[in-house]
């Protein structure tokens, strides 16, 4: 087994009066691909925003290899670069080309050379389909294609491990493939990833191990198969209802005009 | 209207002119340092800092400046400040001009989804990086049309400079119109270098809008 990358220990996570996460404990090791599904409102977009502590926390530990990651580490930023985080709403910077939102953060906060982040921005957009876009603005592109943008944009600081929330949510239908896609060719290549997904299919594909969060902590822990097939738990096995129609399926027409049923 | 009497007032209306550029030039410069600075406070929630420029804003929004002027020129050296004009016009136009500005920035930077920032922050950016490179440059790109009608008000305004007994445009305008009643020809050049000020400052802005809206928004 590979070594624990990324590990949270004990996460507290209080709006107010409201505990969202409650004593989660997590670790994803090198190379593994940890998909994380629930129902909404769980917590599954605050637990990705506090392991880049975008959000303070009340208790508890985020840890890359042995850095702690918290509000008051020194050294934020750099960690930061190290854990790649691709948002539901792409958050491409609307005042910058393709390239440039590629490059800001290996230039600024990596003092990279222009030359060589943009030889390496290219190289990711053609990876994903996207060279002969960079001198586009973000409003010129498809939703799909700002998507991909966003993932080469996380991918150009050589993340350690990646963070993916419901990235594909806010796209049409026929949109969703073409970034689904990136993700699994990620992880061909053995990226660290942490995904939220409402994807079943796509997580079943994608995933080592399959974590279903609800009321604030893990419930169920499994490989996908185990854990789509046969969820132990009777939340899981609710949360999992919600996404086939089985139980509502009218009989076929010719079964209603059988007289013997 | 006499052409000599135009052409002999010329000069003293060219030099109120400069007065009232120079002074209006340094408010404005200070007026947007206080709209950053209580902006900045009122975005990133810093404790006490943000009441304090709440109630400044309050302040100089809800009273002329006229009267924030006479408080300067007058109340001042009650308290054993020594003022003079110049300081009072510039100190008076930073006071009035701050809170317009600041509410100018304000407007912009809440404009900006506050996720761009958390994104910038995610790519590795420290606050600084996030803030220059991503924030402002969307941020002023909304709050420019505001930002050019403070500039324009702001001119305008230092037309009241004329009582604290500043040389202005407006008081070189009353002074002669007093001294030689000549009505027509002082008023044509007051509108005439009034204009001269503030058209290009428009026709400026107008045109740095349009190349930033070429540039930004539109996610
Ligand atoms: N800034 C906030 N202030 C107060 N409550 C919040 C805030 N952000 C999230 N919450 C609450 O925390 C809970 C978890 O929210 P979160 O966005 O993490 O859920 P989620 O699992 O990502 O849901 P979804 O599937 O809808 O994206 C929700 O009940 C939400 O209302
Ligand atoms: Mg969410």
């Amino acid at each position: 087994m590979t070594k624990p990358l990324l590990t949270v220990e004990g996460l507290v996570k209080r709006y107010g009066e409201h505990t969202v996460l409650n004593g989660l404990d997590l670790t994803v090791r090198e190379g593994e691909v940890v998909v994380i599904v629930g129902p909404s409102g769980c917590g599954k977009s605050t637990l990705l925003r506090c392991i880049n502590a975008l959000e303070p926390i009340q208790s508890g530990a985020v840890r890359l290899e042995v850095a702690p990651i918290s509000r008051e580490s020194r050294d934020l930023p750099a960690l930061r670069q190290k854990v790649g985080m691709v948002f539901q709403s792409y958050e491409l910077f609307p005042h910058l080309t393709v390239l440039d939102n590629v490059t800001l953060a290996p230039r600024k906060a990596q003092k990279r050379p222009r030359a060589e982040a943009e030889r390496e921005a290219l190289a990711l957009l053609e990876r994903v389909g996207l060279a002969d876009r960079a001198r586009d603005y973000p409003r010129q592109l498809s939703g799909g294609q700002k998507q991909r943008v966003a993932i080469v944009r996380a991918l150009v600081m050589h993340p350690q491990v990646l963070l993916f929330d419901e990235v594909t949510a806010a796209l049409d239908p026929e949109m969703v493939r073409e970034v689904l896609d990136v993700l699994l060719d990620l992880a061909r290549q053995g990226r660290t990833m942490l995904i939220v997904t409402i994807e079943m299919n796509f997580a079943r594909a994608v995933a080592d191990r399959v974590i279903f969060l609800d009321g604030g902590t893990i419930v169920e822990e499994a490989p996908p198969e185990e854990f789509f097939d046969h969820p132990k738990t009777p939340r899981a096995q609710k949360f999992l209802n919600t996404f086939t129609f089985d139980a509502v399926k009218r009989p076929h027409p010719s079964s209603l005009a059988d007289p013997t049923t | 209207m006499s052409i000599a009497v135009l052409r002999d007032y010329l000069p003293l209306f060219a030099r109120s002119a400069l007065l009232t550029v120079r002074l209006g030039a340094l408010g404005i410069l200070l007026a947007v340092l206080v709209g950053v600075l209580c902006s900045a406070a009122q975005y990133f929630r810093l404790p006490v800092l943000q009441q304090l420029s709440a109630v400044y804003i309050e302040l100089s929004r809800n009273t002329p400046l006229l009267v924030q002027l006479f408080f300067l020129y007058y109340g001042l050296p009650k308290l054993g400040i020594r003022t003079d004009p110049a300081v009072c016009g510039v100190a008076g136009l930073a006071f009035l001009g701050g809170s317009y500005m600041a509410e100018a920035f304000r407007s912009g930077l809440e404009a900006v989804d506050r996720v761009q920032l958390e994104s910038a922050l995610s790519l590795g950016l420290t606050n600084a990086q996030a803030m220059g490179s991503v924030i402002l440059p969307q941020a002023l790109s909304i709050s420019m049309p505001a930002l050019v009608a403070n500039v324009i008000f702001l001119l305008k305004e230092t037309s009241v400079f004329s009582a604290v007994s500043l040389m202005d445009l407006m008081f070189t305008a009353k002074d002669l119109i007093g001294l030689h009643y000549n009505t027509v020809e002082s008023l044509t050049l007051l509108v005439v270098f009034y204009l001269l000020i503030l058209l290009p400052i428009s026709i400026l802005g107008s045109l740095v809008e349009r190349r930033l809206r070429y540039a930004g928004s539109g996610t």
